[in-house]
């Protein structure tokens, strides 16, 4: 057996920088898709706001450890063989999406209906009304539950682990298995998170404040 | 690309299906009771402590909510054994469970504690009741019909959580899953199964928290609004 020692903390910190790298494909990709699932969510037409629900609901009604073993297993039996980082980033960008899309149509709606009365007025069409006057003020009232949420993310990669992706978890399962020094592995692990994901918290409760003083 | 989809396998292995939908229900009904008691304990803690025991609930309630759940289960389960105190995987199951979802009902029932007005406690004080007789009849079941809708939707995400205590050999639904994909490799239509299963205690558990919030609050199944 080998002594727990300074080396293993440096291969964890190592692996914490793929548990960030995961958490901002997760983010990026999340975003991305999120915005048109919000966009579809407060959409005129009945049809693709009924597609964005359902979406919602699937991804929030289903385990995201669910949503990983189906693109890693499935699609891999399927014939898509995906390599983990991709299966991971393809899941996480899935359920970011989700998650970030309802909590972003709710900024939408949250912006008062005279702003849209008033560009109406001043003659803009739907893509101007969105891009001049409503996205903006949402953006305002989105960044703090958004960055709340890049916490979930951030702890949410751990799950990665189980497909194989060599993350921060998956480190602490490599060195325990090497070491056999499961409490203090795993508390350092636990440490090594809640010193990426803290300050997030932080910042997301600073942020809250800040925007509530503005009203 | 031409996939043959093949269920035939239900046949004979739905009954491991329902066995581990059962455990699932089983443990997380369990731990959603113990994480509502040790949540408002430690809401009310929160608020009515001293400085010291308000510190030692944030900091809990800070640590749990900024860790990875899997990483709390594996300090439980291979951690605690570790350190000489061995516990079965359903145990440490209800034990991670438990803690995790305590913290997080912690903040929402502080949230709903708080938002009680002072009047509300004057009157209480006024009426002769005790600071314990206060607390349970003019605090605690209003402060949760107020904050009913947050806490019953973090019950949801906890029972889908519970899938995670498949990686320490809890034999729930997703373990199942996973046993049965090993077995039959028709892993795209076993995960497709339980997710559906899934979906649908989403949905079973939806309901149920509407039924008990009908009980529960008598104001609202008789005037129709929340409080």
């Amino acid at each position: 057996m080998i002594e727990l020692n300074a080396n293993h903390f440096l291969y964890l910190l190592q692996a914490a920088t793929w548990t960030l790298l995961l958490s901002l494909i997760a983010f990026a990709g999340g975003s991305v898709v999120g915005l048109v699932v919000a966009l579809l969510r407060v959409s005129k037409s009945r049809l693709l706001r009924g597609l964005a629900i359902g979406y919602i609901q699937l991804i929030q009604g289903t385990p995201l450890l669910i949503v990983l073993f189906l693109s890693y297993f499935g699609l891999g039996i399927m014939g898509y063989k995906l390599v983990p980082i991709v299966a991971a980033g393809l899941s996480f960008t899935l359920y970011a999406a989700a998650f970030l899309g309802e909590i972003w149509r709710g900024c939408i709606e949250a912006v008062p209906r005279t702003q849209w009365e008033a560009s109406d007025c001043l003659g803009l069409n739907r893509f101007q009304q969105y891009t001049y006057v409503v996205l903006p003020q949402a953006v305002r009232l989105a960044i703090p539950p958004t960055v709340g949420f890049m916490v979930q993310i951030v702890k949410n990669t751990s799950l990665a682990s189980v497909i194989g992706f060599v993350e921060l978890a998956r480190a602490g399962q490599i060195v325990n298995n090497s070491t056999f020094e499961p409490f203090a592995i795993f508390v350092m692990v636990a440490a090594i998170y809640f010193a990426m994901c803290y300050p997030l918290s932080l910042a997301a409760r600073a942020l809250e404040r800040k925007a509530h003083v503005g009203r | 690309m031409s996939y043959e989809f093949d269920f035939s396998f239900l046949a004979e292995r739905w009954p491991d299906f329902v066995a581990g939908a059962w455990l699932t229900v089983q443990l997380t009904v369990v731990s959603i009771t113990l994480g509502l008691v040790v949540g408002t304990i430690c809401a009310l803690a929160r608020i009515y402590g001293g400085p010291w025991l308000k510190r030692l609930v944030g900091a809990y309630v800070e640590l749990i909510r900024n860790t990875p759940l899997l990483v709390q289960i594996f300090i439980v389960y291979f951690g605690l054994s570790s350190l000489g105190l061995k516990l079965s995987a359903e145990v440490s199951a209800v034990i991670a469970l438990v803690v995790n979802g305590g913290a997080y009902t912690t903040e929402i029932m502080r949230a709903g504690i708080q938002s009680i007005q002072r009047t509300q406690l004057e009157a209480a004080d006024c009426l002769g009741l005790t600071r314990l007789q206060t607390i349970l009849h003019v605090v605690l079941l209003p402060a949760m019909e107020r904050v009913y809708p947050a806490l019953t939707s973090q019950f949801v995400l906890l029972m889908l959580a519970s899938s995670i205590t498949s990686q320490i050999s809890t034999e729930e639904l997703t373990a199942t899953a996973n046993l049965v994909q090993s077995d039959t490799y028709r892993s795209f239509e076993v995960y497709i199964i339980v997710a559906v299963v899934y979906l649908a205690l989403s949905a079973l558990y939806r309901v149920a928290f509407w039924l008990i919030g009908l009980v529960l609050f008598a104001r609202k199944r008789k005037l129709g609004t929340a409080l």
